[in-house]
């Protein structure tokens, strides 16, 4: 048996534990820079608003009905997960964190009934954190999911849905009665020429057959269609695999124009990708440079450029990385353009221990290389990202992203914990 | 052999590996520790007041409602309070509690039918609870932090 956790509409919940005045309050959170609307409470749900609606298109029906805003806050909604993710791994020994809010438990061999233990999972998360959540449990991670669809949106079941808990007919009616695209793994567009071929709804797919869905659609669905009758197809996975490649990439609080900001923005993203690839214990064999202009506006000239470039050696040094991310963007770097969004990747990771020499390249001292990317690593651990960085990084970053409606960061910050009275 | 050396190099960077002492360890020459036997881990601080570090938060106390004229049951302001949301709150704990959409901390009075919110502060009047009011609990106290002022 297979749980599936997920926190209901988790940037919100997390923002609401720490201000009680947004309980039952209409409440968004917006990606970054404040473009869209990533997180919805309930009742903003009930509004109409859509996942993913730009904030500027309904700013002012969110002034007349009192919707409050926030940036999102990854700083604690990161922490808050782990929270979550912590607590879960009481209950089984195997876990596999899907998502920053969602989280498989295998529950084989695990004794007593197993609605129970939903129940106590909800409870327990609840008072350790604040947040809420569903538990959906079923025989195969697809029917996990779909019995979390039916905790989360059916009052009746109280938050905790068990598949073998309900009986054969009214597993085929909640079956009948919910549409294929809400089935993990089908998309909107997989769904539409589902329906062509008249599978509405969850049980539609799961009566199809197999090998037809196979040779028609791919192996994919095929294993949902499994998994939706009861055969395990999609195994948990307890470690999650290294990345294959490390991105870092954001869109500018507003239009930049030149070469020095873009080489500010791409310096600081290199270094920041460089981080994470260390952490993983990575060195990437490539490197990747993106900038371009905004496509919705069209009456702007319009330019963007992607380019790739190898390594002659591996590497997981931020200077080696940055300095060729600046040649690159050097490279391909337009004048006269209105730059909003620019990025870097890392590629062809490799483990950072099986670095071959190289016969010809007179590199600085790797060993140097390593200790001082380690002292930096550390120093910007304790004293915060991006405290120590190189001077292409620039300092005043007047291109950072905008966070009007950013919240404290409650649970990673000395000088932002709560206060009480 | 660059690799390997860069390998072992950074393995012995890591601090943790450095700083543990770890029982048994060889001695490789000279006159062998007398206290390696006794050897034990080092107190640490949040071993002992932050068992359940993924349900313990800190919060900071703003006023003087918990200051008490009995020395040890006096939390000053400013004091950082150690709060676990993990451990069920019963009578005579410090806990913080949310009251008309705000959070407050003081001692839970909870006798029979009788709840209240105490003040440590004489001067503040307790706060008790009607019948059929509802008290929410965020989290426990289980201690609290001051730096000389």
């Amino acid at each position: 048996m297979i749980a599936l956790v997920d926190v209901n509409n988790f940037y919100v919940s997390c923002q609401r534990v720490f201000e009680p005045k947004l309980e039952g309050k209409p409440v968004v959170v917006l990606s970054n820079n404040d473009g869209c609307c990533i997180a919805r409470s309930a009742e903003v749900k009930a509004f109409g608003v859509r996942m993913g609606q730009p904030w500027h298109q309904i700013q002012d029906f969110a002034k007349q009905h009192g919707i409050i805003a926030y940036s999102s806050n990854f700083a604690l909604y990161a922490d808050m997960s782990n929270r979550v993710m912590t607590i879960l791994s009481r209950y089984s020994p195997h876990r596999e964190v899907y998502s920053i809010d969602e989280c498989f438990l295998g529950l084989d061999g695990i004794p007593g009934d197993l609605t129970e233990l939903g129940r106590d999972i909800r409870k327990t998360v609840l008072q350790g954190t604040g947040l809420p959540v569903c538990v959906g449990i079923g025989p195969t991670k697809t029917l996990a999911k779909f019995c979390n669809h039916l905790a989360k949106k059916r009052p009746q079941f109280a938050g905790v849905c068990e598949w073998s808990k309900l009986d054969a007919e009214s597993q085929l009616r909640v079956m009948q009665e919910v549409e294929v695209g809400e089935v993990w793994g089908v998309g909107r567009r997989l769904s539409s020429s589902l329906n062509k071929e008249e599978i509405y709804s969850v049980a539609d797919l799961q009566r199809a057959d197999p090998e037809t869905i196979r040779s028609r659609y791919s192996v994919v669905l095929e294993r949902t269609v499994r998994e939706l009758q009861e055969q395990p197809c999609i195994e948990l996975e307890d470690t999650a695999p290294d990345k294959q490649q490390i991105m870092c990439s954001r869109s500018f609080g507003r239009n930049v124009f030149t070469e020095q900001e873009l080489s500010e923005a791409i310096s600081t993203y290199a270094a920041r990708a460089a981080e994470k690839l260390r952490s993983q214990k990575s060195a990437a064999g490539a490197l990747a440079v993106f900038i371009c202009t905004s496509p919705f506006r069209e009456k702007d000239p319009q330019y963007s450029k992607h380019v790739v470039v190898p390594l002659s050696q591996p590497s997981d040094d931020t200077l080696l990385l940055t300095r060729a991310a600046l040649w690159v963007l050097k490279r391909i770097y337009r004048h006269g353009y209105a730059y909003v969004k620019a990025g870097v990747m890392l590629l062809d990771l490799q483990p950072n221990t099986a670095i071959q020499g190289h016969l010809f390249l007179q590199s600085a001292d790797p060993l140097k290389r390593a200790c001082l990317n380690d002292t930096m690593d550390r120093i910007n651990q304790h004293w915060g990202r991006g405290m120590l960085r190189l001077a292409s990084a620039g300092t005043d970053h007047k291109w950072k992203m905008r966070q009007v409606h950013l919240s404290p960061c409650w649970t990673t910050r000395w000088e932002d914990v709560p206060k009480v009275r | 052999m660059k690799q390997i050396l860069h390998g072992l190099f950074a393995a012995a960077l890591t601090p943790s590996r450095l700083l543990l002492p770890v029982v048994g360890n060889k001695v490789p020459a000279g006159f062998p520790s007398p206290a390696e036997d006794w050897a034990e881990e080092r107190t640490d601080l949040n071993q002992r007041y932050v068992p359940h570090p993924e349900t313990t938060y800190f919060i900071q106390v703003c006023g003087d409602s918990m200051t008490s004229p009995i020395a040890e049951r006096s939390i000053p302001n400013n004091a950082m309070l150690i709060v676990d949301r993990g451990r069920e709150a019963k009578h005579n704990d410090i806990v913080v509690a949310l009251l008309d959409d705000e959070y407050t901390v003081k001692r839970l009075y909870q006798r029979g039918n009788r709840l209240a919110l105490l003040a440590e502060n004489p001067s503040y009047q307790p706060m008790v609870l009607n019948e059929g009011q509802e008290l929410g609990i965020w989290g426990v106290v289980t201690a609290w932090i001051m730096e000389p002022q």
